[in-house]
């Protein structure tokens, strides 16, 4: 089957996609867009998490016939489109040793992002249920939330200042 | 090289962004920008138009003969290019890191539940896996042999290698074993001499790596007949001594580029799909990617053995240790893999960092026919450690003593000798780092009224509101060893280029160093900084066109290759300065390389770097060989076996709801002497992570093994700490040089894996009363439900 949908702002077709394919597959396999990872495809481990229609999904666990003329924003689409500036969030998991192998960074930031989209100075124990979904093996955890609480002060500054 | 481009090789660990600071300071990782924009290539992204998918059809049983493989249906189906077994292997048809014990594929018989029998190369993964099922195996189902009793009675239970099959190296089913004697050993006279006595017998479970990045990679056949390999790896050049021979190709025309690795912890040292990609890339003349899936993950790679310990120790009165007894059994499951060096590690620091006058130990590997385990973060260190630490607070509860000052008051330092003998020749500053964590302010007490019942034990289920709750708090310390022990000529390569390059000079490290998430690629950039005064540095993609860096393991890499780059860049600079005397005329002994230019303490500015450099680059190559260690002594375990220790202690205050045995570890503290933090940011984070894998040991991670079959093969069931199950973790870093290192450093990441787990198992222990002599801790265990 053929699968059209908008990624990261930009029209993409796939076709001969096979009906079991997941979303994933079809991002990282036929669209060209590797940045969300593969670590479980079962849901366990939020490597995958992208924005569909705005709302943080595991993407191994949507087909991809779901996502027929619907909006996907993947992890490569959290940079600034013209300038290739970083994110906020991207810019923060930098800055705080958040990231070490990696291989869990592109879901927690679209996750990360989407908590500080709902409620940009949440408490610790906010962040770690929003995360909670997501598993890292090699950091402890512990740069992640100082990678989301800076994020989430410079959230905060550049808002108080536009304000 | 091959002809063909692949996607993703582009910027495979090609890292050109520079980053100013030298050793001791926290530049940020150069490949940080690419990972956050989801353009770092993984070994799982590689992408090429014609590429085919591999895959492994793996036995359902732990032991059978094999009487027939069928595989002409699979053939058939559309879409499929190759399907191979044993008899299509052109060359060797075992490898193996220590034993040459594994088959590539298996030939009459498989060994454990999931060893792999064929591979497909198919054009989709989803038509590889419909045709791997369709591969005809008739199997004569044997019993297997999975528990000590039937592995050390062959007579009644059968070989797992039968003894005249050469790989085995043992006898009997065991894999490997090694026995210690101490000042007197432990004889009824010796035990005489003790007051008290405690015992104990502890049991560990088979925990598993959990990298998130799952095993792959891409084989590209080359024009020359032989194979370029991509792929996550620890060690690049061991990988390739293993896979050419099966290939039967000389090892130059098996070429390996380090793929993006998520995470390795010891699994990835021995291969996985490696062998299978290559075979099926030779055969097909097309690239194969081999991607596993999560259960195939468990599957394809070594886990920690499992271990049953036993553990006897006599102290006076006082609380001075008389004797220490052990012995230690470990379950190798099917193949050797690191088994032996796992049990050399297991003998000789399973006493742990105690001056202990009579000790004996015996500690043995055996084959059976549970998953194969070998390397896992801690490796050998991290069972004992769960055994010691019990008994000291066993001893200490026997003695009524604090438990820390009982430790304390044993703790070994620089000048005493281990069990082996081996005389401490750098600091030791365990009784230290114990008083670190003991004065670190405690975490508030829980405010029943004041109440989120997110952070209590059951957390986001809402399983309680606080009754039944109760606090405890448990200490422990811990010790490994750096680098490969027992007269391994353990070596590192580095290569340092210095030209000038848009005016500038820039500095290049190349290196066949597995950057595995570490920042050992931070570091390297440091450290030529540091020695050459520039900058710019860039590193190049770690590959086999560079002399052997060894293993991303055992905490020996920054010690190792961080050495080699050292050196390296150290003649580059000599070479350098030479250069400028030649041509100059300086007399000075005190050049230096500061800031982009040649500086003479007593003379000041002699030349910029780029004028003398002109067009010329100076490429030198070093090897770092640390100092020579010795095999232990068979019989007695005696020996100058590690060439550096390493200590981390740990504090866990941990709330356990009783009444449902469900467990939350509040806070874990840890102190680590890490000799020189070259990169104090990336050191904090080691030791955080290292301490999370080992709060997954204590409380929830297991492989279950049931008639040598995996039970819990996925992310679903194979729980491992997630950010909620995860708490603060204050780390206090320590400094004291080891003159014997560079720089004086420590190696990091093993320590906190091997210390934390007894300490939030000692922190239950005080909340619940209950003995708890096996890990993971489970909520059967503290109801009595069990
Ligand atoms: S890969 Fe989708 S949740 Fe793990
Ligand atoms: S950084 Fe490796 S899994 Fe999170």
């Amino acid at each position: 089957m053929r699968v059209t949908f908008t990624a990261n702002g930009k029209p993409v077709e796939a076709d001969d996609v096979w009906e079991g394919e997941s979303l994933l597959y079809v991002l990282r396999e036929r669209v060209g867009l590797p940045g969300s990872k593969n670590a479980c495809e079962q849901g366990e481990c939020g490597s995958c998490t992208v924005y569909l229609d705005g709302v943080p999904v595991c993407s191994c666990l949507v087909a991809a016939g779901q996502v027929q003329d619907r909006e996907v924003r993947t992890v490569e689409g959290l940079a600034d489109d013209e300038s290739g500036e970083l994110g906020l969030v991207q810019q923060a998991f930098i800055d705080a040793g958040a990231v070490q192998c990696g291989f869990c960074t592109p879901g927690l930031l679209v996750q990360t992002d989407a908590l500080l989209e709902q409620d940009a100075q949440p408490s610790d124990t906010d962040i770690r249920e929003a995360l909670s979904g997501n598993l890292c093996r090699c950091t402890g955890y512990e740069k992640i939330m100082d990678a989301v609480r800076l994020a989430s002060a410079r959230k905060c500054q550049k808002v108080g200042h536009s304000e | 090289m091959s002809a063909r481009t692949i996607q993703g090789q582009k910027n495979l660990q090609d890292i050109n962004q520079a980053s100013k600071d030298g050793i001791g300071g926290s530049p940020l990782r150069p490949d940080g920008t690419l990972k956050v924009k989801g353009e770092f290539a993984y070994s799982s992204d590689l992408w090429h138009e014609d590429m085919l998918w591999g895959m492994a059809l793996r036995s359902p049983h732990p032991r059978a003969n094999i009487l027939s493989v069928d595989i002409s249906e699979a053939v058939k189906t559309p879409g499929v290019y190759a399907v191979l077994t044993h008899d299509d292997i052109p060359g060797s048809k075992f490898y193996g890191l220590e034993i040459q014990d594994q088959p590539a594929l298996a030939k009459d018989k498989v060994r454990y539940h999931g060893e792999a029998i064929a591979i497909v190369a198919a054009d989709h993964p989803e038509t590889a896996r419909r045709a791997v099922k369709k591969i005809k195996v008739e199997y004569e189902v044997l019993t297997p042999i999975v528990t000590e009793e039937q592995c050390l009675d062959p007579e009644t239970y059968g070989y797992v290698h039968e003894p005249h099959e050469y790989k085995s190296h043992g006898y009997g089913n065991i894999c490997h074993e090694q026995r210690l004697v101490h000042g007197g050993g432990v004889t009824d006279e010796i035990r005489a001499l003790a007051d008290v006595i405690v015992k104990g017998t502890y049991e560990v479970g088979m925990q598993d790596q959990a990298f998130l990045g799952p095993e792959s990679g891409m084989a590209v056949p080359a024009e020359d007949g032989g194979i370029d390999l991509y792929v996550a790896t620890q060690w690049l050049h061991v990988d390739r001594q293993q896979i050419a021979p099966v290939l039967g190709l000389p090892e130059e025309k098996v070429r390996l580029t380090l793929a993006g690795v998520g995470g390795a912890f010891g699994g990835r040292e021995d291969l996985s799909m490696q062998i299978h990609a290559c075979l099926l890339a030779q055969r097909t003349g097309k690239p194969v990617k081999i991607v596993y899936a999560r259960d195939e993950s468990f599957f394809g790679h070594v886990h920690r053995h499992p271990a049953k310990m036993y553990y006897e120790h006599g102290a006076t009165r006082d609380g001075k240790l008389v004797y220490a007894d052990a012995r230690i059994v470990l379950d190798g499951g099917a193949y050797a893999s690191a088994s032996p060096a796992v049990v050399g590690n297991a003998a000789s620091l399973g006493h742990g960092p105690y001056v202990i006058p009579n000790a004996r130990m015996h500690a043995i590997a055996l084959y059976s026919n549970n998953p194969s385990c070998g390397a896992m973060r801690g490796f050998g260190a991290v069972q004992a450690c769960f055994g010691y630490e019990t008994q000291m607070d066993k001893l200490a509860a026997e003695l009524g003593m604090d438990p820390v000052e009982l430790r304390q008051l044993n703790a070994m330092a620089e000048g005493d000798s281990m069990p082996t003998g081996q005389v401490i020749d750098s600091p030791a500053p365990v009784a230290e780092l114990l008083q670190r964590v003991k004065d670190m302010p405690l975490p508030p007490p829980l405010d029943l009224d004041n109440l989120d019942v997110r952070t209590l034990p059951g957390a986001l289920s809402n399983t309680s509101h606080g009754e039944g709750i109760v606090r405890g708090i448990g200490y422990s310390v811990g010790i490994k060893n750096v680098g490969f022990s027992e007269g391994f000529d353990d070596y590192s390569t580095a290569r340092v280029r210095l030209e000038v390059i848009g005016g500038e000079p820039v500095a290049m490290v190349h290196t066949a160093m597995a950057e595995v998430g570490q920042g050992g690629i931070t570091v390297h950039a440091q450290i030529a900084r540091t020695e050459l005064g520039v900058e710019q540095v860039t590193i190049h993609p770690a590959n086999t066109e560079v002399g052997s860096a060894g293993s991303t393991s055992a905490s020996r890499q920054t010690y190792m290759t961080g050495g080699a780059v050292k050196l390296a860049a150290e003649a580059v600079k000599q070479a350098l300065i030479t250069k400028g005397r030649q041509r100059y005329g300086w007399t000075q002994n005190d050049i230096d390389l500061v800031g982009g230019k040649v500086v003479s303490e007593s003379a000041g500015v002699l030349v910029s770097m780029v004028d003398l450099l002109g067009d010329e680059a100076i490429d030198l190559t070093r090897e770092h060989h640390h100092r020579p260690t010795v095999p232990f002594d068979k019989e007695t375990g005696q020996g100058f076996g590690h060439v550096q220790y390493t200590f981390c202690a740990n504090r866990a205050v941990v709330d356990v709801d009783v009444e449902l045995g469900l467990v939350k570890v509040v806070e874990l503290t840890a102190a680590q002497d890490v000799g020189k933090a070259l990169n104090p940011l990336s050191v904090v984070g080691q030791i955080q992570g290292g301490c999370t894998q080992a709060l997954g040991l204590a409380v929830m991670e297991e492989i279950i093994v049931k008639d040598g079959k995996v039970r819990n093969a996925s992310f679903t069931d194979y729980l491992i700490p997630t950010i909620l199950d995860t708490p603060p973790i204050p780390v206090d870093v320590l400094e004291l040089p080891d003159p014997n290192a560079p720089y004086g450093l420590r190696g990091v990441g093993e320590a906190p894996t091997v210390s934390a787990t007894p300490s939030i198992v000692a922190a239950i222990r005080q909340a619940t009363g209950i003995a708890l002599n096996r890990i993971p801790v489970r909520p059967e265990h503290l109801t009595g439900t069990l």
